[in-house]
């Protein structure tokens, strides 16, 4: 029974629940917790007090986007001064032949790629540990348990002469390859998979008569959507953001993504022509808008994650 | 199942067949299939394996190599020809006594001391304060509160280093109104403002993984605890907070093992205050100075993994103290 409404609906799978919850509480029932009276104003003005702190900077950032060079430094930096932001924007994509341009771009590819990649590995990773009973299984998983116990700078100094030893220091490649193979990803997908394909579903593929790896690519792969959605999505983010890699890694200006592009105009300060403080922050806000859309409208997906991996 | 298995085992080469021959053959041919079965199963966590090997086990294993060996320059003043010799733990022996490195370790430890348990009390304090707000409430204050973990954190310590910034931020004029010249760029001040922003940055995400433990604790209990008269604040100090206790020791882990590692933040400041913040104010700050600014990769390794050991028995101590006290 089961199988065929699974096998009717592949995509419609639930995300596997962490932990069982005892119960749910539903929009009807009262918050067990509720703050009733004056308890409840007070809770009001501390949400709005926390909320006035975590959206603050936010709000200063996107006022100063819109502001010349001259009036960042004049007016009132909570509120809107001549909007300038348009003027502003075409600099930003104009300095130095449009090299923020590039780095946006490049900052895409890395997190496209690495991510699509990342996500197949994982997935196939993770489907073979919860699926199959084999000699090194259990090695395996311990091997990533471990991993997560490795601290990122001791693998930074020994990665950059590894890197110049394959060859791929300073190319796109040191960029993509590495994050290819995060183990935490393997284990969101060990976990997801253990959830979301049931072993008669692959009984019943196989007296069908199909192999393995037939099973896995157009079964597995499908079940699994909602696991891929989230690795590729977590991963994106964090790649979009990383920051130390590359600039370790990457010599070339024209190679670098957003991060450190805006770290080298912090860095530079001021330039004759240009004041650079007005390109980096209207280049923060231009990097940071997509990742704020895209976590907001993906909640479901990296939520989830993110509480499977308070798990391990 | 019974077609697929004869022509599987039509397939296979009859190299084993004394194996065979020792038990019935039809339950011998369908245990091979299953491990035949297994075998291309596991095959799928090749690439995987093969991956990590290469960018985490390789660069393990070289770390270790690396901080045996050092190079030294033959031709006086660096220009010479380098040539590298084995000098066994005596990268690893520097380390351990390097009074800067250690310096800077002290300053994060001080830091991580501080800030540690004050992002996970606010946060806490942030969960709760949510999980007593009506549904609704909570839910719309739930993505503003989650706002800072979305923004990357480069731009966040930018976005605080101008808020901070005497000429641009609006926070310098807002002390000066109170009567205090805050400069926080300043050494006296330089660990609590990377602290603030840091804070901002790190209770989004505490608070969210304390908040979906405290949606599981049972509604039951609570009813419990009114019935026999204990307040909202007895409720969450003394029901709630226990019951989130695991996700408490895994959020201030995780805590703990990215601020000893500080790097981004204090790199940053130091773009804008080089004079207080020093090359190697960090651990991190150190090892990223030996390894390109001084090109000294072999102790740069020796340094990360001193470094490694440190977050290690600290993580290990964190447990083991959790633990006890659960017990």
């Amino acid at each position: 029974m089961s199988q065929t409404t699974l096998t009717g609906a592949p995509t419609e799978v639930p995300v596997p629940e962490p932990r069982p919850r005892r119960r749910r509480r539903t929009d009807q029932e009262p918050s067990a917790a509720e703050a009733r009276g004056t308890s409840r104003w007070f809770v009001l003005g501390v949400l709005v007090l926390l909320a006035l702190y975590a959206a603050g900077p936010l709000w200063w950032l996107l006022v100063a986007a819109t502001k010349s060079d001259g009036q960042l430094y004049t007016t009132d930096g909570l509120w809107f001064a001549d909007f300038r932001l348009f003027s502003n924007l075409q600099t930003l994509f104009t300095y130095q032949d449009g090299i923020f341009g590039r780095w946006l771009w490049n900052t895409v590819v890395y997190a496209g790629i690495g991510s699509v990649g990342l996500t197949i590995v994982a997935l196939a990773g993770g489907y073979a540990i919860a699926k199959y009973r084999y000699r090194g299984r259990g090695l395996t998983m311990g091997l990533i348990i471990a991993s997560f116990l490795i601290p990122g700078t001791l693998m930074i100094v020994p990665s950059f002469v590894l890197f110049t030893r394959l060859g791929i220091y300073d190319t796109i490649w040191a960029m993509i390859l590495p994050g290819m193979f995060g183990s935490f990803s393997v284990f969101l997908a060990k976990v997801y998979a253990e959830g979301a394909v049931p072993t008669e579903l692959m009984e019943a593929a196989r007296i069908d008569g199909a192999g393995e790896y037939r099973i896995f690519f157009s079964m597995g792969l499908r079940l699994l959507t909602t696991a891929g959605a989230t690795i590729f999505l977590l991963h994106f983010v964090a790649s979009w953001n990383t920051f130390m890699w590359p600039l370790v890694f990457l010599k070339g200006v024209e190679k670098w993504p957003v991060m450190l592009g805006l770290y080298s105009w912090l860095q530079r300060g001021t330039d004759s022509s240009v004041d650079l403080t007005s390109l980096v922050l209207t280049g923060s806000l231009v990097s940071t808008i997509p990742m704020i859309a895209l976590m907001i409208s993906m909640q479901r997906y990296w939520r989830s994650g993110v509480t499977i991996g308070s798990l391990k | 199942m019974s077609t697929r298995s004869t022509t599987s085992a039509d397939v296979r080469p009859s190299r084993e067949r004394g194996a065979r021959q020792a038990s019935p053959p039809a339950l011998n041919r369908q245990a091979r299939w299953r491990t035949l079965q297994n075998l291309k199963g596991a095959s799928l966590s090749l690439p995987f394996l093969a991956g990590f090997a290469l960018f985490s086990i390789v660069p393990i294993v070289m770390a270790l190599r690396e901080s045996a060996y050092a190079a030294r320059s033959s031709g006086g003043l660096g220009f010479g020809d380098k040539t590298v010799e084995f000098v066994g733990l005596d990268n690893l022996a520097r380390a351990v006594v390097d009074t800067t490195f250690w310096s800077g370790m002290g300053r994060v430890a001080l830091y991580a001391v501080v800030l540690v348990p004050l992002t996970q009390v606010v946060s806490l304090a942030m969960a709760l304060v949510l999980d007593a707000a009506r549904r609704k409430v909570a839910a719309r204050f739930r993505v503003a509160l989650l706002l800072p973990y979305m923004v990357p954190g480069i731009v966040a310590t930018m976005v605080w280093i101008y808020l901070y910034s005497p000429t641009v931020g609006p926070l310098h004029s807002f002390f000066e109104m109170l009567g205090l010249d805050a400069n926080f760029y300043s050494s006296e001040m330089v660990w609590v403002s990377i602290g603030n922003l840091a804070l901002w940055g790190a209770i989004g995400f505490n608070m969210l993984i304390l908040y979906g433990a405290l949606q599981s604790v049972p509604h039951e209990i609570f009813e419990a605890a009114r019935i026999d008269g204990a307040s909202e604040l007895r409720i969450a100090l003394s029901i709630k907070v226990p019951f989130v206790r695991g996700s408490l020791v895994l959020t201030t882990l995780l805590s703990i093992i990215g601020t000893l590692q500080i790097f981004n933040e204090p790199l940053l400041f130091r773009a804008i205050s080089p004079e207080t913040i020093t090359k190697d104010f960090t651990p991190a700050l150190m090892i990223y100075n030996q390894a390109f600014q001084v090109g000294n990769v072999n102790y740069a390794t020796a340094l990360s993994i001193v470094l490694a050991v440190v977050i290690g028995i600290a993580s290990a101590v964190l447990y083991r103290i959790s633990s006890r006290s659960e017990s």
